[in-house]
């Protein structure tokens, strides 16, 4: 369908190599709603990530975008199929994962230091150690003038900042991002990218970044998977030749990265659209 | 006309700026002496009129007594006991039957509360009985207590513990129901076991559900200790209102009402001030109520 020339390569989804970080493998999900009916949510489900790859998932509202995380966290488990991380099948959380909600979900309790000092106390690192750790992670997001603020006295781009360190702290192998920054403001989200692939860069760790805006898969993946409206499977799966580094900011206006994003806008243009007629069907 | 160099317009807005800040803060002055000043005059125009109109006879200070009859009986009390003993005595043994009975009764309800909110088979087998036992006139409890714990210390604090435990316990509960989703995945994913999620996520959140519900319940806890020493007791400032009460002594009523409200008020503002000192982390109210 596409010439090999073209930067958004569709790749056939095809068996988990044996070295893959993340492999799922034909994995559907269903749930018993508290009236009693069934509901899938996603089936014959197949994704792998790759040793340090970056994937997206983009789709329409409520194709199972998030749920796809949450086999990965094992938090879900899958009705039929496998989900292996490192190798290993999911059974319990582990702690090569870090996640970056959608929401807020720091401490607010906690000052900032507290918070990103939180993994590593939980895991049991003596707290001289923590807390030496954290000012270093602070730093790196560069809010180590903040360290003693509390969450609520931080604009919404620091608090990302702040998860941001608080999750990389733990040097996560797997790292998992639920929509981060779809709260954000442009401007805001466009550095947070930079700052999340500059932090990326020096951990390489495995990466599955879930969000419902195409451009910001494109510009931060190496590989986007396009899901079909709900129940959800994976549509398509594009490999994103754009050399890195790349800067967000001049990104979106390299015209291979806007070609890229036509190609797969056209194959998630009609998933959209079958969304949302159901959507106004059902009323959600 | 002449012309104004930036420099001197610069100067002049400065020291516009500093008057106006000035001007604002005197205005913020002036509205708060205006305050204590009204509610100063709506207390000396309440208890003037009392007086007046018991001193006229227009009501009868044998049944509503008057300003200057409570204050001697206060005085009276405080120069020459009362008839149980000294007043420092009556109040000691209240408050201390009212601080055991708060204590152990908002200790157990936010043990409870956690317990239940963490574990949902214990909170479905067990929220019909507190439904029960929750709906039973608390007061009633006081005479059971009396005739199985006797007229001394224990039958009090027992009946202000149930009157604390189920307003603590059904903060809690809710509270920690109300903990964030997100909140605790985060915690578990960055590592936490059960016990660290419940430690440093469950019950920080349940805090203000928690500290809440102690304004409230402190107040229970007095109106259980004053309650018990009514329906039976040896000491106490519920048997110095139960006494006055019997001998038609109006002024007495009165006077042990008002040291009673005074103090509820001393330690509503101590918890006001623990509360403040626990949850520092909170954004700051609109405004300080300036008393």
């Amino acid at each position: 369908m596409q010439s090999q020339t073209m930067a958004a390569e569709k790749l056939s989804p095809a068996a988990a190599p044996a070295d893959a970080a993340i492999a799922i493998d034909d994995v559907t999900l269903r749930f018993v709603t508290p009236d009693g009916h069934m509901m899938t949510a996603i089936r014959d489900f197949t994704m792998t990530v790759a040793r340090g790859e970056f994937a997206c998932v983009v789709g329409p509202t409520g194709c199972g975008k998030s749920t796809t995380l949450n086999l990965v966290t094992g938090l879900l488990r899958p009705t039929t199929g496998s989900v292996r991380v490192m190798g290993n099948r999911v059974t319990d959380i582990s702690r090569d994962i870090g996640f970056v909600f959608q929401a807020d979900a720091l401490f607010p309790w906690r000052s900032v230091i507290d918070n990103v000092a939180a993994g590593p106390l939980f895991r049991g690192t003596p707290k001289a150690q923590a807390y030496e750790k954290a000012r270093d992670w602070i730093g790196r997001v560069g809010l180590s003038r903040f360290e003693k603020h509390y969450p609520h006295q931080l604009s919404g781009g620091m608090r990302k900042r702040v998860a941001l360190a608080q999750t990389f702290i733990n040097q996560p192998k797997i790292l998992l991002m639920d929509e981060p920054f779809s709260a954000l403001d442009m401007q805001t989200r466009t550095a947070m990218q930079d700052e999340l692939l500059g932090l990326w860069s020096g951990l390489k760790s495995s990466v599955v970044f879930v969000t419902h805006d195409l451009e910001e898969a494109v510009a931060l993946a190496d590989k986007v998977y396009v899901l079909t409206a709900g129940p959800g499977t994976v549509k398509s799966v594009y490999r994103i030749d754009l050399p890195r580094p790349r800067v967000m900011a001049d990104i979106r206006y390299d015209p291979k990265f806007i070609e890229i994003a036509k190609v797969i806008w056209n194959d998630l243009r009609e998933e959209v659209q079958l969304g949302q007629s159901r959507g106004l069907q059902t009323g959600h | 006309m002449t012309a104004i160099s930036p420099t001197e317009q610069a100067a002049t807005r400065a020291t516009s700026i500093v008057a106006a800040e000035a001007q604002a803060r005197a205005r913020l002055r002036k509205r708060h002496a205006l305050v204590i000043g009204l509610r100063l005059a709506i207390l000396v125009v309440f208890l003037g009129l009392w007086e007046l109109c018991a001193d006229y006879n227009i009501i009868d200070p044998f049944f509503f007594s008057s300003p200057s009859g409570i204050w001697e009986q206060i005085w009276s009390w405080v120069t020459e006991g009362t008839s149980q003993g000294p007043l420092w005595l009556q109040i000691y043994v209240t408050l201390e039957e009212t601080f055991l009975g708060f204590a152990i009764g908002a200790v157990g309800g936010i043990v409870a509360g956690i317990i239940l909110g963490r574990n949902k088979l214990l909170a479905d087998v067990f929220s019909i009985y507190i439904k029960i036992a929750n709906s039973v006139p608390r007061v009633v409890l006081g005479s059971v207590f009396i005739i199985a714990l006797g007229l001394g210390m224990a039958s009090k604090v027992a009946l202000a513990v149930v009157m604390v435990f189920f307003v603590v316990f059904a903060n809690a509960f809710q509270g920690v129901r109300e903990a964030d989703r997100a909140m605790i995945a985060n915690a578990q994913i960055l590592g936490a076991s059960p016990m660290q999620i419940t430690r440093s996520v469950i019950i920080p959140s349940a805090m203000s559900w928690i500290l809440a519900s102690l304004h409230v319940s402190f107040g229970f806890a007095l109106v259980g200790a004053v309650v018990g020493e009514f329906l039976g007791a040896k000491q106490g400032m519920g048997l110095l209102i139960s006494t006055a009460q019997g001998a038609f002594n109006a002024n007495g009523v009165f006077a042990a009402m008002i040291i009673l409200a005074v103090m509820a008020l001393v330690v509503e503002f101590l918890i006001t001030r623990f509360e403040n000192y626990v949850v520092k982390w909170r954004p700051a109210p609109f405004n300080e109520q300036g008393t």
